[in-house]
């Protein structure tokens, strides 16, 4: 089968398996939007290429390591590394975004606010998701104060009385509930910032 | 009478894609990089 053809995941396996044409592939189909996401938000073309090499710097030695574990969403995984980086570079810069106000129209200033919105909904559902597999993973004690506390919102108290036990031994298994929740993150080396 | 500043900004660049340096260091990157396992410990090495 043509190689050009083979969807991202197999590429990623077979990459991952020791065939460095995977990611020449994978570099080559992403490369302009990975590009287009980072220049539209850092508006240089030195920085977006350092940014853009770090990005799959980071992807190839995370994929050599065996620790990708997203198969299936390699475009939305790089994005979030891309996105991370950029915040990183403001971060070192301390200064947000500069738009600067030009007297001619620009297109891409158009065209680059919907393709931002659209990395963001990516790159927010598959951050979703991952957080509903992360609690998945939590000891059935632990998952249930985490889910009462964080998504129903409810008291320790109401938590107590509900599970049948002491306030305290509620506010331990949340505490244990985030503490596994980021040894899980640190050991898969997952992303959850936007 | 306040002065008046006026800034020429430059024209605007639009993105056309890293330069085939940027792709060709990242194969050669990708292909120098090996990782080794050892117990709970990974090693990497650039062989240049």
């Amino acid at each position: 089968m043509e190689m050009k053809n083979v969807q991202d995941a197999a590429l990623v396996r077979q990459y991952i398996d020791g065939n460095e044409r995977g990611i020449e592939i994978l570099i080559t189909r992403h490369k302009q939007r990975i590009y287009s996401f980072i220049f539209s938000k850092v508006m240089d073309r030195d920085i977006t290429e350092d940014i853009f090499q770090d990005t799959f710097i980071k992807v190839i030695r995370t994929l050599k390591k065996g620790k990708y574990n997203e198969e299936g969403k390699f475009l939305p995984w790089v994005m979030r590394i891309a996105h991370n980086l950029v915040i990183d570079h403001f971060r070192r810069n301390k200064r947000m975004p500069k738009f600067q106000s030009r007297n001619d129209f620009d297109i891409f200033d158009v065209i680059s606010d919907g393709e931002e919105s659209m990395e963001y909904e990516m790159i927010t559902s598959q951050m979703h998701e991952d957080v509903r597999k992360l609690v998945d993973e939590l000891p059935t004690d632990q998952k249930e104060v985490l889910i009462m506390r964080i998504f129903k919102e409810m008291s320790f108290k109401e938590i107590a009385d509900s599970t049948d036990v002491s306030i305290n031994t509620a506010l331990g298994r949340m505490r244990y509930a985030l503490i596994n929740l980021r040894k899980i993150i640190d050991k898969n080396n997952i992303i959850l910032t936007r | 009478m306040a002065k008046l500043y006026n800034e020429s900004f430059p024209e605007p660049v639009k993105p056309t894609g890293p330069k085939d340096e940027t792709v060709k260091s990242l194969l050669n990157f990708s292909k120098a990089l090996s990782v080794t396992r050892y117990k709970n410990m990974t090693f990497e090495t650039l062989n240049n």
